[in-house]
Formats: structure tokens, C-alpha cells, sequence
């Protein structure tokens, strides 16, 4: 099944790097990472859909992103309620005598022409996995010639958060305030 | 006040309490080198950068400091990945430094240049590209945070070289700024009290003591807890001197080669306490049949620890002594007096197997030669050992009282670690006595490091375990590939020459009646000393548990000699 995390990361070089090689070095498979901005400047965002067995890999992957130094904060969002969206350009070969046709199905999905070559255009889409392989179900027919995707991005709806793993991870102070504390030790 | 990148990093170091580092100079960090004529820092000129790599760490787990070591760029780095691996798969604090080339070059396969970040993310608990002056200092004071808290771990910073020579405004910052890095220290209330609800059941209870408890300075609360809750205490082969080896409560070393009562113990135990250690397969044999009866409780700092291996019940993520201080209030005083019957018989049964109760037949064995040492030194030596049958056997007869006496290569399994690391461990308790204990082979791989011992007056005694074998090796043909011995037959030079070459004083022992007099001579005499033991060849470490096999399917000692 096909987990999706939300991580945030300090905005530094290489830490997408760092990221990758642990999920390489760990034998997990990542199905799709995303990387942005965020609203704060000095935090980088990844939404990372990842195929997992169970909750117990879930749990490795969130205690494993933890080992680094640059991770703040791991969420599993897989089964929280919240919105995903990918966006995908896809290049379909149609002259003019299938436009209306390739305009057609884009308007069903939802999605825009953002180019118009002699024997070409280009279809944007925004959406959930789902829609988009949908589309693309349909535009085979005609004839894709070039696709690139985003990769999902995913955020909570309302208050809801993703789930932690491991008893007491909150963010990467893992224990609530008043239960941590090193001064003592 | 400006002061050039080299001079910073010596001023951050001198501020860490760094007393000395141990290096290689070349192109790359020359500039490095020449700053350091001006710091009150002393520098060991080693023969290989993996020596200084294991000198360093060797020193951080005798000291319970951060060690540091040095190289140029490209093969001076490479050179250090053994040990930088080492350091990683034991939790040792170490600081690499490494030249690189300048910043301009990078990506152009300059001279001597070799992506060491790139090598090392895997090896390291964090990296470090400096490409300019004014980062080091913030670098250094979050290196030695990163690498001495938490779950410890090697650090390495790739310093460009004109980030050595320019300039950059000197400020020591007084705190780190790591928002993603906040090592957990108690565990949550709910999740303890599951555990001592556990512990309240438990008839056949085992706690498991890993390297962990050292790190975490946890010995005596934990022997406060194993006291009060009347909990044996077994100890992986890095959390040997955890536990005095003399407690009653104390069962020795677990796993591959620990005794047959502990791994029995651990088998048939209904709890087990992980404490500090990470149920690696060395110590567990197959997951499959592993403490099929026990609940488990794992107290471990590292979260990716939990559940890694074996699924506990109970996870306490945090540091090991606060956590077992906040249980001990908790728990009641309980007794197992069954239990500890049941594991005093197997423990009848096993030393009657035991070599140290085999007649005197005249021939030199390895064990003895343990055993004779740790009477000579009063079981007080700092250990260190090589990696093979000798460090195994170091293991289950130098039996440690007190803790950060015993410093081996547990996790990585790094031949030639055995000297640098007795070196480094000098340097951090010049008034100590210390031993390193090492194979025919592991020995000549860093066997250069005599030299640096000469030259630096180190007062540590080798002990050579010449078996004319890789004897570990051996031993796995001889039991699992019908004896074809392949690549393993080792024909040593004259050790007792080597040493003299070096200036080291040196004998040769042969005989079980020349041991004491050996050692006690080896004491007496003043700085770096060789003995050479013509031990007994095909000899094999008992008990064993094959790799994969449960782990109380263990080969033991014939009770014949052969
Ligand atoms: C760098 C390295 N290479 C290979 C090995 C595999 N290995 C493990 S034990 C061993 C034999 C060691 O022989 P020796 O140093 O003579 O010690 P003995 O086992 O005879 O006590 C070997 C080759 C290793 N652990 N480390």
C-alpha cells in the first residue's frame, strides 16, 4: 500500500540528497517525492509517497527520517483526511482535425491547453493520482508523446494532523514539553 | 577580530576541550597544519589515516570525549572510511576533518580530489561541506554537539582549502541551532507504566545491557533497578563492564559466542529488558525462534532502533539512565529465586565444559593467556582488542568490574583496530595500564602503528595471538565448509624482530609455563611492549551459535580433547 508523509526539512544544500540515500540505503521505494518551499523561508517541505507494508514501516521510515539531522518534523497523512494533488503536462500528438477532441476530454477533467504546436498541444492537469491516469487512459488513444508528472503534494484538512508512529514523537522534540528536558541529566 | 578559516577551526577546538588530534597532513589541509604550530593542541603523526581514524576513536571511548582525527583530501580521506564506518556502527564520538580542495574546483576532479561528503553520508551521523571561512565555527560547535549526544556517532567536516586561508570574523557561538535535532531524554508516562505492569508478571525476566549503558553512564542505576527487581543482567560484547562480572545477578556475555546459561536464560525468559542495545543479529541468532515466550521492553534512544530487529512490546524512546531512574521508583522489590536456580544449573553444566576447566596438556591457548592477564592486572587494564577468535575469547574470560575498560569493534568487526585504538585509549589515561590484544593478521593491519607508538612514548603492551591462521575464519571452515581451509593459512613475520626493528622491546612465549613471567615483565617494562603467543593453531571458540541458527542451538566445547 502506498503511505504518504509529510516532512519538513531544514532548507539547506543537500538535505534532499540525505533523504534520498536513506531511503536507498534502507530499501525503501519511494513512488514519488515532491520538494517546495514552504511559508518560512529556512523550512523546505517533501511530500513523500512511499509503498509499504504495514503501520511497522511506517513507523521505520518516520523513525528513520528522525535520524537525520536535518529533518524537523515527519507526519503520515496516509489515512488522515487531506488533499493531494499532482500536476502532469502531457504532449499529445493531434493536428488540427482532433483539437476539439483533445479539448473536449479537458474539459471533463478539468485540465487547460497551455500550447498549441501545428501537430501538438499540451494538456495541464491537476488532480489526485486517479484523475490524472484516468486522463491519460483517455488521451492514449490519440497518441502521448512526452509526460511529466510533479509527484504528489499533500497537505491535512482543517486541524487534523498525520499520525506519529512512535510513542510520544511530536515533532522532533518527540516528548511533550513538560515530559523532556536534558538539564536534568 | 579576522582570523583565517585555519585559526578558527583551532580556536573552535581548543574552546571544545580538545587536547590532541591525531593526523596526516597533505595538500589540501596544509594550511590547516600550519595554523596549528600556534595552538596548544598536541598532534599525532600516525602512519595510515585508518590508524588515526581508530586512535581517535579509541580515545573518545576511553575518555567519553569527542576524539578527532585528520587527513588531506582524496586517498587522505578514503583512508579514513574504515574507521569513520567504525566509529558509526559503535556509537562513537569522533570528529573528522578532512582538506578538500578549493571551492572554485569542486565537481572538476582536481588534484586529489574525491567527494568525500558524498562517500561518508552513509558512515557518518552527520557531514560537512565548508566552502567559505565565515561557517566554520558554527560547523565545529554543531560537529561536537552532534557527535557526542544522543545516540553518538562520527561527524565529518570537508573543509575547501580557501576557506583555510581566507578570512572570516571569529565568534564562538554560545548555542547550537539545530531545530531537527532534539535527542529524547524520558519516555512518556503512559508507556512506562505498561512496563512495569509487565515487569510485575514477569517469573523469568532477563535484561539485556548494551553499549548504551556506558554511553549513557547508566551502571549504577541500572544495577540499582537489576537489584531491586532481582533481574539477571546479560551484556552484549560492547556492553561488557557494564555490570560487574562477579555480580551474582551478573550472566556474562549473550549472543554468537556468549555462554550457553545466558543465551538458555535469554531463550526461556518470559521479559526481556532491552536496555541500550539494538538486538542485532549477532546477539540474537534467528528472529525467527528468538525468545519465542518473552514480552519485550526496549529502552533505546535511537527510535529507529525500536522495532527494527525484534517487535517489542513496550517502546521507551529515550536516554537510558533517565529512563531506568524514572522506573525505579516505580517497581516494587520482587524475587525470582526459581528462575535464578534454573540459570545457576545451566551455568554448572556450562563451566564444566569450559576450557579453564581442561588439565594442563602443556600446549599455549589463548584463553589462559586471558585469563592469566586479567589476573596480572587485577582485572583494572584497559582492554583493547583486534577482531577474530582472540577478541572473542578477550571477551568471555577478561571479566570487567568496572566500565570504559573494554574497547573493541563490535558493529563494523574492523580488523587492525586492536593498537590505534589502544593508542588512542593512552592518550586519554596516560596513568593506566592498557593491553591490546590482537591476531597474527588483524595485527599487521595496522602493525605500521608501532612506530607511532615509539614516537609518541605511548606505554601500551601488544599481545600478539599467533595462531599462524585467520583464525575466526578457520574456525567457520573448519565447522560449516568441512574443514577446506581457503586463503586462511597466515605465515606471520618474525614478530619479536618487527618489534625490534621499531625499538620496541619483545618475546616470543610458547610455552603455558612462560605466560605469567611474560606478562609480568611486559608490565614492568616502561612504554610500548610486543609479546608474541605460539598459541595452540586449529583452536575454536566455544560456545558458538551458527550464523542463522536459534539461538540456543549452540556448538559447544567437546568435553575430549582432541
Ligand atoms: C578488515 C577485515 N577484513 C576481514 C575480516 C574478516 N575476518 C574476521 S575475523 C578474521 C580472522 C582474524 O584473524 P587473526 O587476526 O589472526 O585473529 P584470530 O581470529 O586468529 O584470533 C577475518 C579475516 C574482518 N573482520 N575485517
Amino acid at each position: 500500500m502506498q503511505y504518504t508523509f509529510i516532512t519538513l526539512v531544514e532548507n539547506k544544500p543537500g538535505v534532499l540528497n540525505r533523504v534520498a540515500s536513506l531511503f536507498r540505503r534502507r530499501n525503501f521505494n519511494i513512488e514519488s517525492l515532491a520538494v517546495g518551499r514552504t511559508e518560512r523561508p529556512d523550512v523546505s517541505r517533501m511530500t513523500i509517497v512511499v509503498g509499504c507494508n504495514d503501520d511497522m514501516d511506517a513507523h521505520k521510515i518516520e523513525a528513520n527520517l528522525y535520524k537525520l539531522v536535518n529533518v524537523i518534523d515527519v507526519q503520515d497523512v496516509t489515512k488522515q483526511p487531506s488533499v493531494t494533488r499532482d500536476l502532469a503536462l502531457i504532449k499529445v500528438k493531434a493536428g488540427p482535425e482532433r483539437r476539439a477532441e483533445v479539448n473536449n476530454l479537458a474539459e471533463i477533467f478539468r485540465a487547460r491547453i497551455v500550447d498549441v504546436a501545428p501537430d501538438s498541444l499540451i494538456v495541464e492537469v491537476t488532480g489526485t493520482e486517479e484523475k490524472i491516469e484516468g486522463m491519460m487512459e483517455l488521451l492514449r488513444p490519440i497518441g502521448i508523446m512526452e509526460m511529466v508528472r510533479t509527484g504528489q503534494i499533500a497537505m491535512t484538512r482543517g486541524a487534523y494532523e498525520g499520525e506519529r508512529h512512535t510513542p510520544g514523537a511530536n515533532g522532533n522534540g518527540w516528548h511533550d514539553e513538560d515530559e523532556s528536558g536534558l538539564a536534568e541529566y | 577580530m579576522k582570523l583565517t578559516g585555519a585559526e578558527i577551526l583551532w580556536e573552535c577546538l581548543v574552546r571544545e576541550g580538545v587536547e590532541v588530534v591525531f593526523g596526516y597532513p597533505g595538500g589540501a589541509n596544509m594550511p590547516l597544519y600550519d595554523a596549528m604550530l600556534n595552538y596548544p593542541i598536541h598532534h599525532v603523526l600516525v602512519r595510515h589515516e585508518q590508524g588515526g581514524a581508530h586512535m581517535a576513536d579509541g580515545y573518545a571511548r576511553a575518555s567519553g570525549k569527542v576524539g578527532v582525527a585528520m587527513g588531506t583530501s582524496g586517498p587522505g580521506a578514503t583512508n579514513l572510511v574504515t574507521g569513520i564506518a567504525t566509529a558509526m556502527m559503535d556509537s562513537s564520538p569522533v570528529v573528522f576533518i578532512t582538506g578538500q580542495v578549493a571551492a572554485h574546483l569542486i565537481g572538476g576532479d582536481a588534484f586529489q580530489e574525491v567527494d568525500v561528503t558524498g562517500i561518508t553520508l552513509p558512515i557518518t551521523k552527520h557531514n560537512y561541506l565548508v566552502t567559505r571561512p565565515d561557517e566554520i565555527a558554527e560547523v565545529v560547535r554543531e560537529a561536537f554537539y552532534i557527535a557526542r549526544s544522543g545516540r553518538p556517532g562520527p561527524v565529518l567536516i570537508d573543509i575547501c582549502k580557501n576557506a583555510q586561508i581566507e578570512k572570516a570574523e571569529f565568534e564562538y557561538p554560545d548555542e547550537v541551532k539545530l531545530p531537527g535535532y532534539k535527542p529524547p531524554v524520558h519516555a512518556p508516562k503512559a508507556s512506562l507504566e505498561q512496563a512495569v505492569r509487565l515487569l510485575e508478571k514477569a517469573k523469568r525476566p532477563v535484561i539485556l545491557l548494551g553499549h548504551g549503558a556506558l554511553i549513557s553512564g547508566a551502571e549504577e542505576v541500572i544495577q540499582h533497578f537489576a537489584v531491586k527487581t532481582q533481574t539477571p543482567v546479560a551484556m552484549t560484547l560492547l556492553g561488557l563492564g557494564a555490570f560487574p562480572a562477579s555480580h551474582p545477578l551478573s550472566l556474562g556475555m549473550m549472543g554468537m559466542h556468549g555462554e550457553a546459561h545466558t543465551n538458555l536464560a535469554i531463550q526461556n525468559a518470559d521479559l526481556l529488558l532491552g536496555f541500550g542495545m539494538r538486538f542485532d543479529d549477532r546477539v540474537t541468532g534467528t528472529l525467527k525462534t528468538y525468545a519465542p515466550n518473552a514480552k519485550k521492553i526496549h529502552v533505546e534512544i535511537d527510535p529507529s532502533e525500536v522495532h527494527k530487529n525484534v517487535k517489542v512490546d513496550v517502546p521507551l524512546v529515550g536516554d537510558l539512565k533517565a529512563v531506568v531512574t524514572d522506573l525505579v521508583p516505580m517497581v516494587d522489590e520482587y524475587e525470582h529465586e526459581e528462575w535464578m536456580q534454573q540459570i545457576a544449573e545451566w551455568k554448572s553444566e556450562g563451566d564444566a565444559r569450559s576450557i579453564m576447566s581442561w588439565p594442563e596438556d602443556g600446549k599455549l591457548y589463548v584463553a589462559h593467556m586471558v585469563h592469566d592477564l586479567w589476573e596480572a592486572t587485577g582485572g583494572g587494564a584497559i582492554i583493547t582488542t583486534d577482531v577474530g577468535q582472540h577478541q572473542m575469547w578477550s571477551a568471555q574470560y577478561y571479566f570487567l568490574e568496572k566500565p570504559n575498560r573494554w574497547i573493541t569493534s563490535g558493529g563494523a568487526g574492523t580488523m587492525g583496530f586492536g593498537l590505534p585504538s589502544a593508542i588512542g585509549a593512552w592518550f586519554a589515561h596516560k596513568d593506566q595500564e592498557i593491553w591490546a590484544v590482537a591476531g597474527d593478521g588483524g595485527f599487521q593491519m595496522t602493525a605500521a602503528e608501532l612506530s607511532t607508538a615509539v614516537q609518541e612514548g605511548a606505554n601500551v603492551k601488544v599481545a600478539i595471538m599467533n595462531n599462524g591462521f585467520l583464525g575466526m575464519v578457520r574456525q567457520w571452515q573448519e565447522f560449516f565448509f568441512e574443514k577446506r581451509y581457503s586463503g586462511v593459512h597466515m605465515k606471520a613475520p618474525d614478530f619479536v624482530k618487527l618489534a625490534d626493528a621499531h625499538g620496541v622491546p619483545a618475546r616470543r612465549v610458547t610455552k603455558p609455563e612462560e605466560v605469567k613471567e611474560a606478562i609480568e615483565w611486559a608490565r614492568k617494562t616502561e612504554g610500548p611492549v610486543v609479546l608474541e603467543f605460539v598459541v595452540v593453531q586449529e583452536d575454536a571458540v566455544y560456545p558458538m551459535v551458527p550464523a542463522g541458527a536459534a539461538l540456543d542451538q549452540m556448538l559447544r566445547r567437546p568435553t575430549r580433547q582432541k
